[in-house]
């Protein structure tokens, strides 16, 4: 019941936005805000491994592309040439494939965006797992900048390979049909749809993340954060739970790129960059690390603003300087500050430390 | 492959081995006397190539270079002094994510002054097309800069941190801090130095490789991976061991070229670094119970 309260208040803002949007005539205002939820779905994955299980990530950028990049790829690869080819025949005969024109009226025959995002996904699950499995042996250092290769390995293989499009990117991906009549897609007409079924998503995985941190998983991870070796010796299972952890947040950051590349219909290169993983890791910790909360809202606000252009040629050097700043004054984060803390004893007429 | 070809690779190899040798030394003195590694450490090298650049507009070359060795070594004492010296006990994610952030600040600054385009210094001796014969194959004059510089680097460094007081002041802080404080040392000064020549060392190189390699405002973060492995693969804080690891990874990527494409030629030192770090993470020539002692 703990977590109700502040879902519902996460619902009505939500609502409360978009009517306000529509009443000051800033509908544009949605399609970021989209954009900054399916980030923020992301975010919030990378928070229950950083700030919960305590062990860093610099490649979750190297999630969301294989998310992203194989859906892209799959939802626009014109099979029509091997219309023939047995295994092709048979995806058709599944209902696998979808069939439509594009832009110069061209015929394209491509799998289905629901069998592409399970591909994705399936894959982002088994690379999570096969480069978990090691990883998270590691601590410090080694973890950062094990994290921080495969995420460049990503990078690389999604620059070099000729299917995915090199320095180009992937462009005019279908939309993602949901359910009739609903679908993920950057069209005008469905801008308020796309809106709430971003959020209806972030809202959905808040609920699971904030059961999860309340239950045994989440004070096993606690647990882990504080010191692994105690957690250990507690018979709490270390390895199994930092690698679910780890790949339940891959699957966040994978689903966040099928589904920002339906909406913006592409994706490039830029996505799957080290800065990209750095500026999610310099979120996290302006939200506080260990605060689920923090890194929803610091990840919408700072993506919105970052995505309205506010940074200008600044953006990258905004995000380092957050970093910086913030792991010089506020290692916990700007929503845990203990001055905050004091104006809250103070309010609620508490004595110090009576917290 | 016929012998000249061998020999042409052998020298890229040996080429870009050095280098990246030069800049995991530059993390393993750090590591060294603080325990954290220096995310920023590849910006040192382009940081270097670019003031020296900047400077040969107005200097003669070795000035250029002298200043600008000196400079970075001057921002490098400054990113130690207002990030790292006054931080009590910092956790390591704390100090990974500043460096890390040091490492982005520093990139767009460079950005915002030399902005997007590619530069590099003249050719020490002779231009682009000027070759030196060795066994039949043809290098180029930069070339042998880039080999004789590194390795003078290298041999100076080893005589600086065995024979001279403030190498050997360094060298106590690394085996024992509290022991070294007790000495009369001030560790913090040390860390300072340390930072010092870390940038000192991998400007020098990036002045000497602008040449052949040029330089840009990013060309610092392929450096810093690529020195972080070759960190690794000796053993994290051996410097001796960081220049063999060095001509290994350069020699592999070298002669990876004729069977692999260039494009993925990071993903092949990638591969090997994340393959070490699975298996032997304390590198190919550390000792797995010294490692043990140590906390990363």
């Amino acid at each position: 019941m703990r977590t109700c309260l502040p879902i519902l208040l996460l619902l009505a803002t939500v609502v409360l936005v978009q009517q306000l949007t529509q009443w000051t005539g800033t509908p544009f205002y949605l399609t970021q805000l989209t954009m900054a939820g399916y980030y923020s779905l992301l975010i919030i994955g990378l928070c229950l491994v950083m700030g919960y299980a305590g062990q860093i990530s610099l490649g979750h950028a190297g999630f969301f592309a294989i998310g992203g990049y194989l859906s892209a790829m799959l939802t626009t690869r014109n099979l029509l040439a091997y219309q023939d080819h047995q295994l092709v025949a048979l995806a058709d005969r599944l209902g696998l494939l979808m069939g439509r024109h594009d832009f110069f009226g061209n015929e394209i025959l491509a799998l289905h965006p629901w069998p592409a995002a399970l591909v994705a996904i399936t894959t982002a699950i088994v690379v999570s797992f096969l480069i978990g499995v090691p990883v998270l042996k590691l601590k410090g250092h080694y973890l950062a900048m094990a994290t921080l290769g495969f995420g460049i390995i990503i990078y690389r293989l999604v620059l070099g390979t000729p299917i995915f499009g090199e320095a180009d990117g992937i462009s005019e991906v279908p939309g993602f049909p949901l359910l009739a009549g609903l679908s993920v897609s950057g069209d005008f007409g469905s801008r308020v749809s796309n809106y709430y079924i971003a959020w209806g998503m972030v809202i959905i995985a808040m609920l699971l993340l904030l059961n999860l941190i309340n239950s045994r998983v989440g004070r096993a991870l606690r647990a882990i954060h504080g010191a692994e070796d105690a957690a250990n010796a507690m018979g709490v299972d270390t390895a199994r739970y930092k690698l679910r952890t780890f790949i339940l947040s891959a699957v966040m950051a994978a689903l966040a790129g099928v589904f920002l590349t339906h909406y913006s219909a592409g994706i490039g290169p830029s996505e799957a960059g080290v800065m990209q993983s750095v500026r999610y890791v310099a979120i996290v910790a302006v939200g506080g690390m260990a605060n689920l909360w923090g890194a929803l809202i610091m990840g919408v606000v700072l993506n919105f603003m970052s995505l309205r252009g506010m940074f200008g040629s600044y953006d990258d050097a905004v995000f380092g300087a957050i970093l910086i700043a913030m792991m010089l004054f506020a290692p916990q984060g700007l929503l845990r500050l203990a001055l905050l803390a004091r104006i809250k004893n103070l309010l609620t007429g508490k004595k110090d430390g009576a917290a | 492959m016929t012998a000249e070809l061998f020999i042409q690779y052998l020298f890229a190899g040996v080429t870009y081995g050095i280098i990246y040798a030069i800049v995991a030394i530059g993390f393993n003195i750090i590591y060294n006397t603080t325990g954290i590694i220096n995310f920023a450490q590849g910006e040192f090298v382009m940081l270097g190539g670019m003031i020296a650049i900047t400077l040969n507009a107005l200097l003669p070359l070795p000035l250029a270079i002298a200043g600008a060795v000196l400079l970075t070594m001057l921002v490098g004492a400054m990113v130690e002094m207002t990030f790292i010296r006054w931080l009590k006990s910092p956790s390591v994610l704390r100090m990974i994510i500043i460096t890390i952030g040091v490492s982005i600040l520093i990139r767009e600054v460079a950005l915002h002054i030399w902005g997007e385009g590619v530069r590099s210094l003249p050719y020490f001796v002779g231009n682009e097309i000027s070759t030196v014969n060795i066994l039949g194959a043809r290098i180029s004059p930069q070339v042998l800069w880039v080999i004789g510089v590194c390795s003078v680097i290298v041999i100076a460094l080893s005589l600086f941190f065995r024979y001279t007081m403030q190498g050997q002041k360094m060298r106590a802080c690394a085996a024992n801090r509290t022991a070294a404080t007790l000495c009369g040392i001030n560790p913090k000064n040390m860390v300072t130095l340390s930072f010092m020549l870390s940038a000192g060392i991998g400007a020098l190189a990036g002045c000497v490789m602008s040449p052949i390699t040029y330089t840009e405002y990013d060309s610092g973060t392929g450096l810093a991976i690529k020195g972080f492995t070759v960190a690794i693969l000796g053993g994290l804080g051996n410097s001796m061991a960081a220049v063999a690891a060095g001509l290994l990874l350069g020699l592999l990527e070298a002669f990876s070229v004729s069977i692999v494409p260039l494009a993925y030629q990071d993903v092949i030192a990638l591969s090997i670094l994340l393959l070490i770090l699975f298996v032997r993470p304390h590198g190919l020539f550390g000792r797995k119970d010294a490692a043990g002692l140590k906390e990363f």
